[in-house]
């Protein structure tokens, strides 16, 4: 029994170049990662993302979408050559013409194993693998000053533009980009049974996930507070879209390791957070109701178990999701198939007593971090049933929400009232001098999980117990002899070499510092790793 | 987790031959206004000048 899993999470941010809201985002997205390549010994990473495995269109639930009729932003890779195979280093022909450099394609791969990258008009951090909640959140505020160094960069710098970064969803005008979480999942769950199980949880953990957001309705176009900055979005149940139509459950199938025994499950519903409480239990407590999930296609007392979660279908879930995001008491009640009539925090504490009924029938003494989120979540759930208020240090939407109840208060403000929108926008600001969660944070206001120096520790080095160590090492060290890398490959150009040879990473939980630290140790340059991974 | 503040305990938890004086909710109100208006302080000092103008230049492009 325990939260680890393999998991990271890719955060699109918000772009704005000060008093120009015309500004072209594609270009201010594409400054923001080009000044962070520069700023990091320019050869070493100019690598180029190595599409070969990537493989966005296909669906968990068996079928391949049709490139045809895919929608343009679904086609996230590239025109792919053949995907090799075999385990040692594997050779490609090395092209004959300069690779072509896409200026819209700005893509950096970090020494910490994360990828930072334009994704469509946003730059885009996809954190490095980890394998616990608490390293989840360390590598995501890792990001949060990858950015910041972007933003200072081009401050610092006269003839480029000024770019200010948010760590929201919304604009309030429409638009929504998102913040998705990657959870490596046992292959032999069927999807539909995942996707059952998963989709009560997912559509009212908001009441502690969710970042709190100024406006109703995708337009903002009703005054008022919600939860979540993601919930007026969500339109689907299930469904493979990511930019349209997007469902509460991703079906996008791209395991990016060896789909005989893992598929990655991409949720999308999620919102960026800046509280390390709320992303901490965000994806502790959806790896441990995978766990259940996973516990019980293996069948035992858990299989019994997962029924009481079957229970907990809902008969509208995407309706479901939008009434706990609008329900500031947290009371309302959420019509199930069986005709039973529960809140939102009944339907959690219920994953939570079926998860604590498989720990003690499965057996097995839970580690700490796994015990630290089950005794979280508990009293989470408690408090926000007595009292939400108290929640205001773990909770991002309770947080946001005392300043904005503070300054209706005092200023008399209706929830209309363009300061209470500002204060929503300026909240997710990653500078520290002028973000409103850091002046919560210098103000003692907010609970923190991780130190500054561990941060700052993951925003150069990458986590020691996945391949992203390998990614990452490979990168600060032989950087200058890398062509592209990806989420499971690197690929070296070694000077003198026939063609370039590509080191494939199909098991995300190889590649560690236990398993290849003392052979690159033992590697001064990229020649020597690569006869050693070939011998 | 070393280091973590912890939950605050709530006053049932207090021995039960103290004399029980809960604080009123309205105390407790008030001690919370007390604190959210020393944030707001700090806010005010950084919030953007010209909400108005900020909140409708904030456009974005859709993503995923």
């Amino acid at each position: 029994m325990t939260v680890r899993r393999v998991m990271g999470i890719e955060t699109e941010y918000g772009v704005l170049q000060p008093g120009r809201p015309l500004a072209n985002p594609m270009l201010l997205s594409s400054h923001v990662v080009a000044v962070h390549g520069a700023a990091r010994e320019a050869g070493r990473v100019r690598a180029r993302w190595d599409y070969d495995d990537e493989d966005p269109l296909h669906d968990a639930r068996g079928f391949h979408l049709d490139r045809a009729a895919a929608h343009p932003s679904m086609l996230t890779d590239s025109p792919s050559v053949a995907v090799p195979s075999g385990n040692g280093p594997q050779e490609m022909p090395r092209s004959a013409v300069e690779e072509y450099e896409d200026p819209g394609a700005a893509n950096v791969i970090l020494t910490n194993g994360a990828r930072l990258y334009v994704d469509h008009a946003h730059p885009e951090y996809s954190s490095p693998e980890v394998t616990t909640p608490l390293d989840a959140v360390r590598w995501d505020r890792a990001g949060e000053l990858v950015m910041l160094e972007s933003v200072r960069r081009l401050a610092a710098n006269a003839a480029l533009p000024d770019v200010n970064l948010y760590k929201n969803n919304v604009d309030g005008k429409g638009a929504t980009y998102g913040t998705h979480e990657n959870y490596l999942v046992d292959r032999a769950v069927p999807f539909g049974d995942l996707a059952a199980r998963l989709t009560p949880f997912l559509v009212t953990r908001q009441v502690f996930t969710g970042a709190g957001r100024v406006g109703l309705g995708q337009r903002a176009e009703h005054p008022g507070f919600q939860l979540s900055q993601r919930a007026d979005y969500i339109e689907a149940e299930v469904g493979l879209e990511t930019t349209l139509r997007r469902p509460i459950v991703n079906t996008r199938d791209e395991p990016h390791a060896d789909p005989a025994r893992w598929r990655r499950l991409h949720v999308i519903i999620g919102d960026a957070t800046m509280l390390e409480v709320a992303t901490y239990l965000r994806l502790g407590t959806t790896s441990l109701v995978l766990w259940l999930v996973e516990q019980a296609q293996e069948g035992g007392a858990a299989r019994g178990i997962a029924r009481s979660i079957d229970r907990l279908a809902l008969r509208d879930p995407v309706q479901a999701v939008h009434r706990v995001s609008h329900d500031l008491s947290l009371t309302e009640r959420l019509e199930l198939a069986d005709g039973r009539r529960l809140t939102a925090l009944e339907v959690q504490a219920e994953y939570l007593a079926a998860v604590r009924s498989a720990l003690d029938a499965v057996g097995g003494p839970p580690d700490e971090q796994t015990r630290d989120v089950l005794d979280r979540w508990e009293s989470l759930l408690h408090r926000l049933g007595e009292d939400p208020a108290s929640c205001a240090r773990e909770v991002e939407w309770l947080a946001k929400l005392r300043l904005l109840d503070g300054m209706r208060r005092r200023d008399q403000l209706a929830w209309d009232h363009p300061r209470l929108a500002a204060v929503d926008l300026q909240w997710s600001d990653v500078r520290p001098e002028r973000g409103l969660y850091h002046r919560l944070v210098a103000a003692g206001a907010v609970e923190l999980l991780v130190t500054p120096e561990q941060v700052e520790d993951a925003v150069i080095h990458p986590p020691q117990d996945t391949r992203a160590y390998f990614r990452g090492e490979a990168v600060a060290r032989y950087g200058g002899q890398i062509s592209a890398a990806s989420w499971d490959s690197v690929v070296f150009d070694v000077p003198g070499a026939q063609t370039l040879q590509r080191v494939p990473m199909r098991d995300p939980l190889r590649g560690t510092r236990a398993h290849v630290g003392e052979l690159l140790d033992r590697s001064p340059d990229a020649r020597t790793l690569l006869a050693a991974l070939g011998g | 987790m070393a280091g973590q503040d912890h939950v605050r305990h709530r006053q049932d938890d207090e021995p039960a031959d103290e004399p029980v004086t809960p604080p009123p909710a309205a105390a407790n109100a008030q001690t919370r206004d007390a604190e959210v208006d020393a944030l707001l302080e700090e806010i005010d000092d950084v919030l953007e000048q010209n909400a108005e103008q900020f909140v409708r230049g904030f456009v974005q492009k859709g993503g995923q």
